[in-house]
């Protein structure tokens, strides 16, 4: 009933093959950290191009970055749960990003969102359960012109109406 | 490229890039900012291209991708150099007409004109345009001529001539006394003047000190800082390395959020450009000056907008504030001197170096000088990012400028300063824009957001927005935020539910004042502004909403209904072909009835019904009549329904 993925999983071992990516991952991590200089001030920064290559934070990661940067790993979950940013579960393949900016939510941002949750059962901050979409709201996209403003993978929508959200998420598979 | 050696090399420079360029050559500029990449400029530039290449044009013609040129809502905008024609929602079939028509045969393409919404009259120059016009746009103006990724398009309006000023031909302390004398306050939020936080830095012992730009924008709604570090970030490098040497620092911070990613990617190559050119790095254009910026993306928290919370999150930290006993200017990052100033005020610092305080301070009103960008969005016709002198009224920036609310709607509000701000009605329309003037009025400055609120939105729904935003962003380390906050947002909600009950505006109130007095730092301290804000000037609203459940503006979902006025349904089907719930009964010639059960209440059917039968109606405060029977619902076309 509930499709969504909201648990922090320890070891995820879900089927789309994202643990399988873990080997190489690990070497990307190290190539990541060596850009910094190994240096803890940069673990932000670390964190954050992990998170834009892969998407989200599995736990071997946060390990490998603590040990390498000489960080407490409870410091890196207090980051990495601290912004927004960081996800400690798995993405959709394609991420949704409502704006709910002051100028959005005037020209009816709310009403875009209810729909997006409408037609993909999910909440924002979830995934659904095919790892299809991931839901998130924005503060701000800067085409504040354009409002209400959905993102999705990348792709600005502007002038987002209610009836014509169905159709734009139609086109993603 | 060869290193720039002295303030005479910059100057020989400059005159070979302007020697190199012809003035009378045509060069299309065409907007590259994010709003205008949204609605397709990368497209139009492509084929622009394109066009020059299949027609022969190649080196005859500049093609030049800038930043944001304020008027966003136009998008894509082009502007064609000398003449400085400006067309407006280009698409990529418009292109190979432009290039044909008005590059070669130097004609005027009407259509893709701006017309004057109040004379209907076509304008073809940008400067004649009202929206540009009534600017005063000496910070953002050049966004709209140089391509950010080209430090000779810098160079040649000028830039960097401020830092070869302040290295050569100024002490450290003439430049500070400048910037004091200036009165030039902080374009970030708070207002502080940035000469007396310089001076602080530079009296304070140790010598390592550091200058940092924030650009961490966490106002929603506000896209200012974001433009100027895409589309100029030389002006604010500049701006930066002459603060560094005036309060003696060698390192520079830019904390840019990372939802930005064009400011990322453009003040990153302005960085290594700079270096290269000897701008930046060791001994600086040869004057001994050594100075490096690092750029450190901030992963998306509001908060760490916040002086010390964002510093905190430059050393790697989560950024949470902390007490202000000891100010940042004094012990800041890693525990030395800082200095940090909003992305807009360290653009204003290579003015007011190559111009001087007196020019500067002749702007503005007796204590706010110079210009303010504003970004004028929401309920308004013409949405962008505008630059005025402060002292400009609200009115003129609405209506002079903003062309006015769109759909003969009625005013109702503007909300300036963001989540710390306030909402200003219709009687303060002629109030003058400056820190102290909003203030007095129970609103603020901030960073220069300003939303234009019409008669449709609520005002109770705008400060429970706020909240809710708020909450949201609070870091939770003191109780009067966490816990505070939460409470008004609970009691703001159930009032815009129809749930509000008697003593719930008190209590409010008590909230607030506790937050004002005992929260941390300035979120929770400025948190309930939008509250008492729009309680001061809007309280019958409030009123209505706790004793009539009822929502005047008729956009609380809770206390609002869509209904089909049977006697003006003409069963077009149009609302429901487009209601996304299914909860619209009807069918050809049957009068169309809202299932209120299933219905959403998006609006979408109020809004797609043709005018001509606005059949459509959304009531508060009253019942849903009752349907009518069966039989009823047939429509027999020909001008009779049947009874
Ligand atoms: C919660 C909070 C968020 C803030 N966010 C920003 C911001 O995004 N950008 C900014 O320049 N200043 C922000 N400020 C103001 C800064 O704390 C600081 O006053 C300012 O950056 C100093 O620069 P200025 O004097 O040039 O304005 C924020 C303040 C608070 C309390
Ligand atoms: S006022 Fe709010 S944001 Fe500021 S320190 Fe307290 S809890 Fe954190
Ligand atoms: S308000 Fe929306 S959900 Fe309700 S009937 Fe109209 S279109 Fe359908
Ligand atoms: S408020 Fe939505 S893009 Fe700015
Ligand atoms: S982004 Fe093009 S005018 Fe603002």
């Amino acid at each position: 009933m509930d499709n969504r993925v909201d648990q922090i999983t320890d070891k995820h071992e879900c089927q789309c093959g994202h643990s399988d990516n873990i080997e190489g991952l690990s070497d990307r991590v190290d190539q990541i950290i060596d850009k910094h200089n190994c240096e803890a001030s940069s673990l932000i920064q670390v964190l954050l191009e992990i998170q834009s290559e892969n998407h989200w934070l599995p736990k071997e990661a946060l390990d490998q970055v603590a040990e390498r940067l000489q960080v407490p790993l409870t410091r890196i979950q207090q980051i990495a749960t601290f912004y927004k940013a960081f996800s400690l579960v798995p993405k959709g393949r394609h991420g949704i990003h409502v704006c709910m900016g002051t100028a959005c939510h005037v020209r009816g941002a709310q009403r875009v969102l209810d729909t997006v949750e409408n037609l993909t059962k999910i909440k924002p901050g979830e995934t659904d359960l095919d790892l299809k979409f991931s839901l998130e709201t924005v503060n701000c996209l800067g085409c504040c012109a354009l409002g209400p403003v959905v993102e999705i993978d990348g792709k600005t929508h502007g002038k987002m109406a209610p009836a014509e959200m169905a159709d734009v998420l139609k086109n993603y598979e | 490229m060869e290193r720039i050696n002295s303030a005479n090399e910059l100057e020989a420079l400059r005159k070979s890039i302007l020697s190199s360029r012809d003035t009378n050559k045509p060069c299309i500029t065409i907007c590259s900012g994010s709003a205008c990449h949204a609605s397709g400029s990368k497209e139009v530039a492509s084929r622009i291209e394109e066009e020059i290449a299949n027609q022969g044009l190649s080196g005859t013609v500049d093609v030049r991708k800038t930043g944001c040129h304020g008027f966003c809502e136009k998008g894509p905008i082009i502007v064609i150099h000398p003449e400085k024609i400006c067309y407006f929602q280009i698409k990529p079939e418009d292109v190979s007409e432009i290039v044909t028509e008005t590059i070669i045969g130097k004609k005027i393409i009407e259509r893709l004109l701006y017309t004057d919404p109040a004379t209907n009259e076509k304008i073809v120059y940008e400067s004649e345009i009202p929206f540009y016009k009534n600017q005063e746009r000496l910070v953002f103006g050049s966004n709209g001529s140089i391509d950010p990724k080209n430090l000779d398009d810098y160079l040649a309006i000028g830039g960097y001539s401020a830092l070869a000023k302040a290295l050569f031909q100024m002490t450290p302390g003439q430049v500070v006394e400048e910037v004091k004398k200036s009165n030039l306050r902080g374009r970030g939020g708070g207002g502080f003047p940035a000469g007396s936080k310089w001076e602080g830095s530079r009296n304070a012992p140790g010598d390592i000190k550091y200058v940092i730009v924030n650009a961490d924008e966490g106002d929603p709604g506000a896209y200012m800082d974001r433009s100027l570090l895409e589309g100029n970030p030389h002006s604010v490098l500049e701006g930066l390395t002459i603060g560094a040497y005036a309060v003696g620092s060698h390192e520079g911070y830019i904390y840019v959020r990372q939802e930005y990613p064009l400011a990322v990617e453009n003040v990153t190559t302005a960085i290594k450009q700079a270096q290269e050119y000897g701008l930046l790095g060791k001994n600086i254009l040869g004057s001994g000056f050594d100075f490096t910026v690092k750029v450190h993306m901030g992963a998306g928290a509001f908060v760490c907008g916040e002086s010390t919370a964002l510093m905190t999150a430059l050393e790697g930290r989560a950024g949470e504030p902390r007490p202000k006993y000891i100010r940042s200017n004094v012990k800041g990052l890693w525990n030395r001197p800082s200095v940090l100033n909003n992305v807009e005020t360290w653009s204003n610092v290579p003015l007011i170096i190559n111009n001087g305080a007196d020019w500067f301070t002749k702007l503005g009103t007796e204590s706010s000088k110079g210009t303010k960008i504003f970004s004028v969005v929401g309920k308004i016709n013409n949405t962008g990012l505008v630059e005025v002198p402060m002292g400009m009224t609200l009115r003129d920036i609405i209506y002079k400028i903003g062309g006015g609310i769109p759909g003969g709607k009625k005013f109702k509000a503007v909300q300036t300063g963001g989540p710390s701000g306030g909402c200003l009605p219709e009687e303060l329309l002629d109030l003058q824009v400056g820190f102290d003037e909003l203030t007095k009025a129970g609103s603020m400055m901030g960073s220069g957001g300003m939303i234009v609120l019409d008669e449709d939105t609520c005002m109770v729904d705008v400060a429970r927005y706020f909240l809710e935003f708020l909450t949201d962003e609070s870091c939770g380390k003191c109780v009067p935020c966490r816990e505070g906050i939460r409470q008004m947002l609970q009691t703001l909600t159930k009032i815009t539910q129809g749930k509000g009950k008697e003593g719930d505006i008190e209590l409010l109130e008590e909230l607030a004042e506790t937050a004002r007095e005992a929260a941390l730092c300035a979120l929770g301290k400025s948190a309930p502004n939008p509250f008492l804000s729009t309680l001061k000037y809007f309280r019958n609203e409030y009123e209505a909403h706790i004793k009539e459940k009822r929502c005047p503006a008729l956009s609380c979902k809770e206390l609002i209904a869509f209904y089909i006025d049977p006697k003006k349904c003409q069963a077009c089907t149009t609302c429901a072909r487009k209601c996304p719930s299914n909860a619209i009964i009807g069918g050809k010639n049957l009068i169309h009835m809202v299932d209120q059960e299933k219905c959403t209440k998006c609006g979408t059917c109020f809004e797609v019904c043709p005018p001509r039968f606005s059949a459509v109606k959304k009531i508060s405060g009253e019942p849903v009549p009752d349907p009518i029977p069966e039989e009823a619902r047939i429509i027999v076309r020909g001008g009779k329904k049947n009874e």
